[in-house]
């Protein structure tokens, strides 16, 4: 137990102090709040950018309908021939110009075609391609003899109450709510076994081209210094990612009170969704967030993250042993990013269209994309034998990596100048 | 003499290959104990498991008469070959780190290394990494780690492999000071003339097995083939080596000499002495030179070596 603290101690002050990692320490949130700050800067000038779009409409039918918008102004070129009209377009830099083709409002279905610098973004082009269309259904309609208002006033719009059997009334927003919670904290989980993992392998590759790992192992067990370095590495990823946390958040207000930018005017489908969410809805929103389990979330949070950490550590700390330079791990790389790339993909795909579904359930439960996958279910409700089985599963193969990892660790910290195959890594787990 | 460690009948595999085929050797206490043997003979390994860092897949291992025990690694110092030292730590950070990863307080680790340093006059370099040392520089240091906890017994792999001559000597003579205050060393290598200058007792291993152990002393006399090297004068040169010849068995020798001498080697038969080749000589020729020819560590290891072979 001394040692394990003396080692502890050791590979986490060797962490903090390493230049390197200062200044990512300080230099990542100026960096991460100015790209939020860039971002939100850019749409807020994409939004305020107005485009100018010529019509040159032969039907004379359409011109009218465009309207202009904060983002589009619409000038009407009907009155001169095309010809003319594309070279007033271009000389004076607008944005495009829309030719429509004579046609028979009854009948027919003009050619409509975009003549511009650049192709236009996608929601443009829908734009006027429904802009046409509408028009052209109303046409009919009326040709048909049918009162057009009628049709408007019989619309109506409805919004579906959601509740459980329980009676407790939820929001669809909340659905993004806890999307973003459990989404947030896979995220969180996968960059700092990266980053982290990524560490604690380099510090094993460190001490074998430093050839002290033989002096370190004639006085402490490997297994004791692996364990040391993975929670030495860890203590610094925890002080790092503290730093982080309270440099970015400070940052940020700081920068955007300063010079006046929202940050929420970073566009994301939740936001927008939330923005366009009628008032009781965002009442029940509140109510939601609010009752959002956080005890049982952030306890789950931090098993799920030490177990998953754990075990991909000493993954990454075996493959340490078992090579001579950074260079040659990445044959190994691929079998540990795969499973956290699964579990985010899994994680956005299938637990937000079905957090409990059999996909999102398996993968929930296998240990290596367990911790991603279960953080996100675990906001919409888990029930507590299929977390049970998970963490027991989790913690057995956590025992079973380490044990595996040692035995790799101490045959690999002492082979030098090979390059180590799996068949070969097999062989060390029988020496 | 009791024996502080003694290794019992250890064998060592690794896959197919067999690293240790039933060595056993017995280090008496305060001796200096040489492990020879040519590359890859499996020196290392068995250093490695009196180290506990392997374990042998048969055999057994006694320190001071009880079997090895996990805590005993306090009381062994252990010089790796492959060694070398945290990069970008400070030298007296990184010295108490390793000396209370052996169990010493720090203040007293940090007491004992300051006499250290100041013995071999390292003292200026507490504070510098070790990146701005030279590599003469870092064995001290490493030196200074492997016996600052005061262990009963000190393993060096090939301690002077990589040392300058200066650093080697300095070197030697502290082993040798250490074994004085009463220390067992036991130092494997493949560089016979520090084994001739150091080791009370050797143990040969070749190819996994042990050929040959015991006092360095008794080995020699042992391997000694009663060969002696005379350098004479005598009037009538080719007679007396027609004489020679007839009686003993001999061959042209090489040794440095002022005097024009006739220089030859002479195999005695098993029962006769010197006695009994100065007696012969005397009467015929001035000797100059006389002396028993004792076989070195050197070639008595390519002997055994290459009769294995």
């Amino acid at each position: 137990m001394r040692n394990l603290r003396l080692i502890i101690n050791r590979e986490y002050l060797a962490r903090v102090r390493n230049k390197t990692f200062i200044v990512m320490t300080f230099l990542s949130p100026l960096i991460f709040v100015g790209m939020i700050m860039l971002i939100a800067y850019l749409s807020m000038l994409n939004s305020t950018e107005q485009k100018i779009i010529g019509i040159h409409d032969e039907s004379g039918l359409f011109a009218a309908e465009f309207k202009d918008g904060e983002q589009v102004l619409y000038l009407d070129y009907s009155d001169k021939d095309l010809a003319a009209a594309r070279q007033e377009v271009l000389e004076n830099e607008y944005f495009g110009l829309i030719h429509i083709s004579e046609v028979s409002p009854i009948l027919g279905k003009p050619e409509v075609e975009f003549f511009g610098k650049d192709t236009p973004g996608f929601g443009t082009i829908e734009n006027i391609e429904k802009t046409i269309s509408d028009k052209l259904t109303r046409e009919q309609l009326i040709a048909k003899g049918i009162d057009v208002s009628e049709i408007d006033k019989a619309r109506r719009n409805v919004s579906v109450e959601i509740q459980n059997f329980a009676g407790e009334h939820s929001s669809k927003m909340s659905n993004y709510i806890k999307m973003f919670f459990g989404g947030a904290a896979g995220y969180l989980l996968m960059m700092f076994i990266i980053i982290y993992g990524n560490m604690v392998m380099r510090s094993v590759i460190e001490e074998k081209t430093n050839r002290i790992i033989e002096i370190i192992v004639s006085s402490v067990k490997p297994f004791q210094l692996l364990l040391g370095k993975v929670l030495g590495t860890s203590l610094a990823g925890i002080t790092q990612f503290t730093v982080w946390v309270i440099l970015g958040t400070v940052l940020l207000f700081g920068i955007s009170s300063f010079l006046g930018i929202d940050p929420t005017n970073v566009q994301t489908p939740a936001s927008a969704a939330i923005n366009g969410a009628a008032q009781p809805e965002i009442n029940q929103l509140v109510v939601d967030i609010l009752k959002l389990p956080y005890a049982s979330l952030l306890s789950f949070f931090v098993v799920y993250f030490i177990g998953g950490y754990f075990l991909y550590s000493a993954i990454y700390a075996a493959i340490g042993a078992a090579v001579d330079s950074e260079t040659d791990t990445q044959q190994f790389m691929f079998p540990i990013i795969l499973p956290l790339i699964l579990g985010i993909y899994v994680g956005f795909f299938s637990v937000v269209e079905n957090p409990h579904g059999t996909v999102s359930t398996i993968f929930s439960i296998i240990p290596l994309t367990s911790p991603i996958v279960m953080l996100m279910r675990i906001p919409f409700g888990v029930p507590w034998w299929e977390i049970a089985i998970s963490i027991t599963l989790l913690i057995a193969t956590n025992f079973t990596v380490l044990w595996l990892s040692a035995k790799i660790y101490r045959v690999g910290i002492l082979m030098y100048g090979k390059k180590p195959t799996y068949k070969e890594l097999y062989k060390w787990l029988k020496y | 003499m009791e024996n502080l460690l003694v290794a019992e009948n250890i064998y060592k595999r690794f896959g197919n290959f067999t690293a240790l085929n039933n060595v056993s050797i017995n280090i008496p206490k305060e001796s200096i104990f040489g492990l020879l043997g040519p590359n890859g003979a499996g020196k290392t390994t068995l250093l490695r498991i009196i180290n506990q860092i392997t374990m042998p897949d048969e055999g057994k291992i006694y320190l001071d008469g009880k079997p090895l025990h996990p805590d005993d690694i306090a009381h062994i110092g252990y010089l790796p070959e492959e060694r070398g030292l945290y990069k970008s730590m400070k030298v007296g950070e990184q010295a108490l780190y390793l000396a209370r990863l052996k169990g010493l307080s720090k203040a007293e680790a940090k007491e004992r290394l300051e006499y250290w340093f100041k013995r071999l006059d390292i003292e200026a370099w507490w504070d510098k990494k070790i990146q701005e040392l030279s590599k003469g520089m870092a064995q001290k240091v490493q030196f200074v780690i492997t016996v600052l906890h005061r262990p009963k017994l000190l393993i060096f792999d090939e301690p002077f492999s990589g040392f300058d001559p200066v650093n080697a000597n300095l070197i030697k003579d502290e082993i040798l000071q250490l074994k004085d205050e009463g220390a067992t060393i036991l130092f494997s290598t493949h560089r016979m003339e520090s084994v001739e200058e150091l080791c009370d007792y050797i143990a040969l291993i070749h190819k996994s097995k042990k050929l040959l152990d015991g006092k360095v002393s008794e080995i020699k006399k042992e391997y000694k083939s009663n060969t002696y090297e005379v350098g004479i004068n005598a009037a009538d040169e080719v007679t007396l080596l027609k004489e020679l010849e007839d009686r003993f068995q001999t061959g042209p020798a090489r040794f440095k000499s002022i005097q024009e001498d006739l220089k030859l080697s002479i195999k005695l038969k098993d029962h006769e002495n010197s006695n009994d080749l100065i007696q012969f000589l005397l009467s015929r020729a001035r000797i100059n030179h006389f002396v028993e020819v004792i076989p070195s560590v050197n070639d008595i290891f390519i002997k055994t070596v290459t009769q294995d072979a």
